[in-house]
């Protein structure tokens, strides 16, 4: 631009022709920003167009009620609550070991540990959400399993409770470190009231942080269950993959995202029932994820304490 | 006063005392409750990576990298999977970082505050609350069937680009956010254009938060398994992509982008899902390197984070 500097004043072309670029530059950007937009209409509209074609051969009456799900057999049924009933046995284990677990991680980081140890502890906890998930499937199928079996001897090879327990671990690093952020948050004034009423640390952390951070924790909460509902990998190796109507967690099962894991694998032909019908299995699991979603956001709203 | 008005004044600070030393106590015990909890955490990943090291070393050696999948475990070896992991990343980090940071710097910069940007800001986080496994659905009826991209690299980097367009977006607004008003405001002082103030002030004092999105995405991206399952990646591959460089004019090609491909965790997979006891090694072995690849990538993130935070002091 050495012919603007060359001007006294600058030319009116110059200063034109940066206003148009300008107004260019930001076109190009708010593209950028609509590829989000894009990205969650086509997931709506893929998920819905193709559960449409799969309702046409199955009626949603079957669908909720069916008590089968063998859409790939000769005897096909399709029945949805047994991936629906391995989809919530693994969150349920997942989630009784990442909540104490996690939420007792937050509050000694956020309450006990001197700054250095949460400094260092931090990212190292982080690690352990970044390991791949395939990672972990192989930790459950060749570690945890065979340590159950010597506690549960009839225990199966492939079975819910090994994937739920390492899901749960896996989900430990999200629930602490957005529960630590919530409880960091809560005002330092709010627990120098409490220790000056006499109160020591696990009190005021139980009775006041806690209390204070809920909508937090909450919203921590429901991230850990997002990621547990959605989680493929670690059940698709150690849960087995045979639908199973069961809540008892040491059978084996599949859940909704083993099963769409499975039918890829094979080859099936685009348009078929099998091939529609993981998009309808994909289009429950989004309900799941928000459903789940929208009871969080209603507590996190009931709960929330503005400082 | 009496003997008889101190004595409940005495019973009840008898009573505080021992209050006192059982609330003490309960929190010491947390103390150790909590430690010991964190370093259960810690001890699993130490345990998780030994683990692997240890069932794996059998199979490390230089023909692990440069043997294809084999019938036979003591001669298979991922090849295709570490070529195939390296091109879609390429292809990944070539749409999302541009499409990230360019997004990110127009939330930040230029969106005005009105419910059209609403919808896009909760659209960037609800899309960080989908499970993967969707994005391959996604993509297998969008890139796989409505694009024709098949089942191809260019389809498997498309889709893992989607994936991390939330972290990429989400850490470069972090770092644009955190560069003071004050340069820009002198900057517009001086004539710039918003243009002008973004990519000579805004973007270079933001390298370091842009950086460390674009490697933290990478990092997710490297692992995830399921969506380019979903998408039709195959677990057997005995031959390469076409080579990007070629020894004939333009020297480039792009016929790679629409091969077949494996990946390193679609590798480590297939191992792991045989009956056959051997391939746990194999399997073993591919999961030490891809956790390897990831805490690398994780901690040069970690290491670009603190020393940009040293070094820029407003």
């Amino acid at each position: 631009m050495s012919n603007i500097t060359a001007h006294p004043g600058l030319p009116r072309s110059a200063l034109r022709y940066r206003k148009i670029r300008d107004r260019l530059v930001e076109a190009v950007l708010l593209a950028a920003g609509l590829v989000a937009v894009f990205t969650t209409v086509a997931i709506v509209v893929i998920l819905l167009s193709e559960s449409a074609a799969f309702f046409e051969h199955v009626s949603l009456k079957d669908f909720f009620t069916d008590t089968l799900w063998t859409p790939l057999f000769a005897d096909a049924h399709y029945g949805i609550a047994p991936l629906v009933a391995g989809t919530l046995t693994t969150t349920l284990v997942a989630l009784i070991v990442a909540v104490p677990l996690g939420t007792t991680i937050a509050i000694y980081l956020s309450e006990f540990a001197p700054a250095q140890i949460r400094e260092t502890v931090k990212p190292v906890l982080e690690l352990l959400g970044a390991v791949p998930t395939v990672v972990f499937g192989y930790f459950a199928l060749t570690m945890v399993t065979p340590a159950l079996q010597k506690l549960m001897p009839e225990l199966p090879g492939f079975n819910m409770l090994s994937a739920g327990l390492v899901i749960g671990l896996m989900i430990v690093p999200y629930i602490s470190s957005v529960s630590e952020d919530a409880m960091r948050s809560v005002p330092r004034y709010m627990r120098e009231g409490s220790y000056a009423m006499g109160a020591t640390r696990l009190q005021t952390a139980v009775r006041v942080v806690v209390p204070g951070a809920f909508s937090g924790l909450a919203a921590a909460f429901i991230l850990g269950i997002s990621r547990a509902v959605g989680e493929t990998m670690v059940v698709a190796i150690a849960a087995g993959m045979q639908p199973n109507l069961t809540f008892d967690p040491r059978e084996p099962a599949a859940t909704i995202t083993a099963y769409i894991v499975q039918v890829s694998l094979g080859d099936l032909p685009h348009g078929s029932i099998g091939y529609q019908s993981i998009f309808a299995a994909g289009l429950v699991l989004m309900g799941i994820t928000l459903i789940f979603n929208v009871i969080g956001f209603s507590l996190t709203r009931r709960f929330r304490e503005a400082y | 006063m009496s003997a008889v008005d101190i004595a409940p004044a005495y019973r009840d600070n008898a009573k505080l005392r021992r209050g006192l030393s059982r609330r003490k106590l309960l929190d010491r015990v947390f103390v150790v409750v909590g430690m010991s909890v964190m370093l259960i955490c810690l001890a699993v990943l130490a345990v998780l990576f030994v683990d692997l090291v240890r069932d794996g070393s059998a199979r490390f050696s230089w023909n692990f990298f440069m043997n294809f999948a084999s019938r036979k475990a003591e001669i298979a070896g991922i090849l295709a999977a570490w070529v195939g992991t390296s091109l879609i990343m390429l292809v990944t980090a070539t749409c999302a970082v541009p499409v990230g940071v360019a997004a990110a710097i127009y939330l930040e910069e230029y969106a005005p505050k009105n419910w059209f940007t609403a919808i896009i800001e909760i659209n960037v986080t609800n899309l960080a609350g989908v499970p993967s496994i969707v994005y391959g659905l996604l993509a297998l009826g969008l890139f796989v069937y409505q694009f024709n991209l098949g089942q191809s690299i260019a389809a498997a980097g498309l889709t893992l680009a989607l994936l991390i367009l939330p972290i990429v977006i989400v850490a470069t607004r972090e770092a644009i956010r955190s560069v003071p008003k004050s340069i820009r405001e002198a900057a517009y002082g001086l004539g710039a254009t918003r243009w002008e103030v973004t990519k000579d002030h805004v973007l270079p004092y933001s390298t370091g938060g842009v950086l460390t999105g674009m490697i933290l995405g990478l990092s997710r991206a490297i692992g995830e398994t399921a969506p380019i399952i979903t998408i039709g990646a195959l677990s057997f591959i005995a031959f390469l992509p076409e080579s990007p460089v070629t020894s004939e004019f333009p020297f480039v090609s792009f016929k790679w982008l629409s091969d077949p491909f494996t990946a390193m965790p679609i590798q480590m997979f297939n191992w792991v899902s045989r009956p056959d006891q051997a391939f746990q090694a194999n399997a073993a072995a591919a999961g030490a390197i891809l956790l390897c690849m990831t805490l690398m990538m994780n901690g040069v993130a970690i290491w670009i984070r603190f020393r940009f935070r040293k070094k820029i002091n407003w």
